[in-house]
């Protein structure tokens, strides 16, 4: 008999008890989001949770937003950085530093000697403070956000911002792969004390662009 | 389960050396308070925090109810999403598959993110004993593997280690697996994840293999979860050519939906934050991103067997966010390896006995390894009645009976060595049961009480050896009633 078949005759054996045709639906009296906010102040919340654990938010418009991108690797220093192939040009246009396509043939160690990468993303989280990447043209493949030390991450705001978790789960595709972040990568494995900057990158810069 | 464990004392042995050591109590009251007050204040954000506790618990319910027909429905989205599914009735036959997939590859070396069910199967020994190395890549996991350590919570392995212990584990081991610790290496917190940063560094670049477990796996749409920290799950998940994920068969959600309720309750009731930092969720293989080939294993272990068991059955629900280990009084005080199994605090004490049955000496201990206060069911993000399952398998230990062990049915003898405690219940029921010989009873306990030693002989010994015996007093109740009228008229 194969594992298939035994699981799947152990698991009927067990349920014996449960009477043929049983379905009884999950009842969801659960709040889809907490309080009541205007967009406005859901995009505020959004930026009070992603300070809070420790992402760098900055506010701009669209046309201010190149100058903006440009003077983030300045100050970082980056001479090289990351460009999903969907990324609006206009973005990275006062950027002078060079730029490294997100390729399928780039090896993980030619991506770990790139200074920064920016990014677009699927849809920002206010009430958790988190952005999540779907993979889609603007965002690349998932390890471009990873293996940089440095992420700037553009979020449109307020077409980009959902309240709540569940809000979130119905714009998302789960077709695509998903990266949902809150904050740079962090551990509470030493005394179960939070503390930022373990693998992922260290500094992650969230840009709301009106 | 793992052989890990095999020939761990029972818990009462274990315990006692486990409570004499006051660096590790010093090390696990500061964690699980700290962790405590974090825990309830990211609870309290949400004031519809019972009602998403109750639709988990029902979602859950659900799923377990209707195991079956999910996991077919699990397999056939996988499969169509690109994955392969593998079914594991045992640990060592779910350890045989992913030693021949890793073989099939030719490499042999794995990175792995934390998994709970590789830990239970002991998937690591078994990949050495082949000769393929698995590094562990969570900084705990880092910390326990180089200690040469076992875990000891389910969320922070090395919760019972201190700063200072990981600074010299770091400088002493990491030379022999790859790049040593930096020289002169603080015992700040922040140095050290920088040190795992490096060390680990080159291991995630080269990976051709990462093996996982998952924390979801939805049945409609045949993704996978996993909920992390620090990255080196997206590493492990997004670098290599292969995946493989050993995942349990109690893990799966039915809906894409479902997801909304644990993506609240999970990150608030482990690390007591808002949200973790990375969630990694995918669906099969995606072109040009992430590993092209992806297996998952269906791990059964003694799952089925817990299944079977109406009572039982609701551990099964644990979606392992540690929150009960953090309340317990007993965790705090005994530590997670006195539990013997990687499954410990209150949720170990009602898994381990159900997926290893009661057979030996520790997992028959274990549903004692508590003290009933309740704590765990009230942190619990699914409402697991602990305690009503602590009761049911000290019931099941004490008494036998019917249980299912490897998918048969069997019947358990009644413990040996409860004896004495089955003799005083027999002869409490003949007292009660006539007012007569209780009444001569009391009265001769009441003249005697001058005589009464202050610890139980024999058997009683183990019982009397942390208490105090209850005085008795000058004169029994009945007959005090009786003369005073129940003390009317002042009547002393």
């Amino acid at each position: 008999m194969s594992g298939r078949e035994r699981i799947l005759g152990r698991v009927r054996r067990a349920l014996a008890d449960v009477p043929p045709g049983e379905d009884t639906p999950v009842v969801r009296d659960y709040l889809r989001e907490h309080g009541e906010r205007t967009v406005e102040e859901t995009v505020e919340l959004l930026a009070e949770n992603l300070a809070d654990y420790r992402a760098v938010v900055h506010r701009t418009d669209a046309g201010s937003l190149p100058g903006v991108v440009a003077g983030l690797l300045a100050a970082r220093g980056a001479s090289t950085v990351l460009v999903p192939p969907g990324l609006d040009e206009g973005w990275l246009a006062a950027a002078e530093m060079t730029r490294v396509p997100d390729e399928a043939g780039s090896t993980p160690h030619e991506l770990d000697a790139v200074d920064s990468v920016v990014t677009a993303c699927a849809i920002a989280v206010a009430e958790t403070g988190t952005i999540v990447l779907d993979g889609s043209p603007d965002q690349g493949r998932r390890r471009i956000s990873l293996i940089p030390d440095h992420h700037i991450c553009v979020v449109r705001v307020p077409d980009q911002v959902v309240a709540s978790v569940p809000q979130a789960l119905e714009r998302l595709d789960p077709a695509r792969p998903l990266t949902w972040i809150s904050g740079p990568s962090a551990t509470s494995d030493i005394e179960l004390d939070r503390v930022e900057g373990v693998h992922g990158p260290r500094t992650l810069e969230v840009v709301l662009v009106r | 389960m793992s052989g890990t464990f095999v020939g761990m004392p029972a818990f009462p042995a274990a315990a006692r050396a486990a409570v004499r050591d006051t660096t590790l109590r010093g090390n696990l009251r500061h964690a699980t308070h700290t962790i405590r007050a974090k825990r309830a204040r990211a609870v309290a954000e949400l004031d519809d925090w019972e009602r998403l506790r109750q639709a988990g618990k029902r979602i859950k319910d659900h799923t377990l109810r209707h195991l079956d027909r999910y996991l077919e429905q699990l397999e056939e989205s996988v499969t169509a999403a690109g994955g392969v599914v593998h079914w594991a009735a045992d640990a060592d036959e779910a350890n045989r598959i992913v030693a021949e997939l890793v073989r099939a590859t030719g490499e042999t070396e794995v990175v792995k993110v934390k998994s709970m069910a590789t830990q239970e199967i002991a998937l690591n020994e078994a990949l050495e004993a082949q000769g393929i190395h698995a590094y562990e890549t969570d900084l705990a996991e880092l910390i326990v593997q180089l200690g040469k350590d076992r875990p000891s919570h389910i969320l922070v392995p090395a919760i019972h280690r201190n700063r200072g212990e990981i600074r010299d584990i770091f400088t002493r081991e990491m030379g022999a697996w790859g790049r040593p610790a930096p020289e002169g290496l603080p015992d700040t917190p922040a140095d050290l994840a920088d040190a795992a940063r490096l060390h680990l560094r080159e291991k995630f670049l080269r990976a051709k293999v990462g093996v996982s477990g998952a924390n979801f796996m939805v049945a409609e749409t045949g993704t996978l979860v996993v909920v992390e920290s620090e990255g080196n799950g997206r590493m492990c998940l997004t670098l290599p050519e292969t995946l493989i994920s050993v995942v349990g068969i109690e893990k799966i959600v039915p809906t894409w939906q479902d997801l909304e309720v644990f993506l609240q309750t999970l990150p608030r009731s482990s690390t007591a934050e808002r949200m973790n930092p990375y969630t990694s969720m995918w669906t099969g293989t995606t072109d040009g991103d992430g590993p092209r080939v992806f297996h998952l294993v269906l791990l059964d272990n003694g799952r089925t067997d817990t299944l079977a068991d109406e009572v039982g059955r609701q551990a099964l629900r644990c979606i392992r966010c540690s929150a009960c280990l953090n309340v317990c009084p007993v965790y705090e005080r005994a530590g997670g390896h006195a539990y013997g199994s990687v499954y410990p605090g209150p949720i170990g004490a009602i898994l381990s006995p159900q997926l290893r049955g009661t057979g030996s000496e520790i997992d028959a201990s274990l549903p004692y390894a508590s003290s009933l206060c309740g704590a765990c069911y009230e942190v619990c993000p699914v409402a697991i009645d602990i305690p009503e399952v602590l009761v049911h398998l000290r019931e099941r230990v004490v008494e036998g009976g019917e249980a299912v062990r490897e998918g048969s049915k069997v019947r358990l003898r009644p413990a040996k060595g409860h004896a004495a405690e089955r003799a005083a219940m027999r002869a409490a029921r003949w007292a009660l049961s006539r007012p007569g010989a209780l009444r001569a009873g009391q009265r001769l306990a009441s003249r005697t009480r001058r005589l009464h030693p202050r610890t139980l002989p024999g058997p009683g010994r183990a019982w009397s050896g942390t208490r105090d015996l209850p005085p008795v007093p000058a004169e029994p109740f009945r007959d005090w009633w009786q003369r005073t009228r129940g003390g009317k008229d002042g009547a002393k």
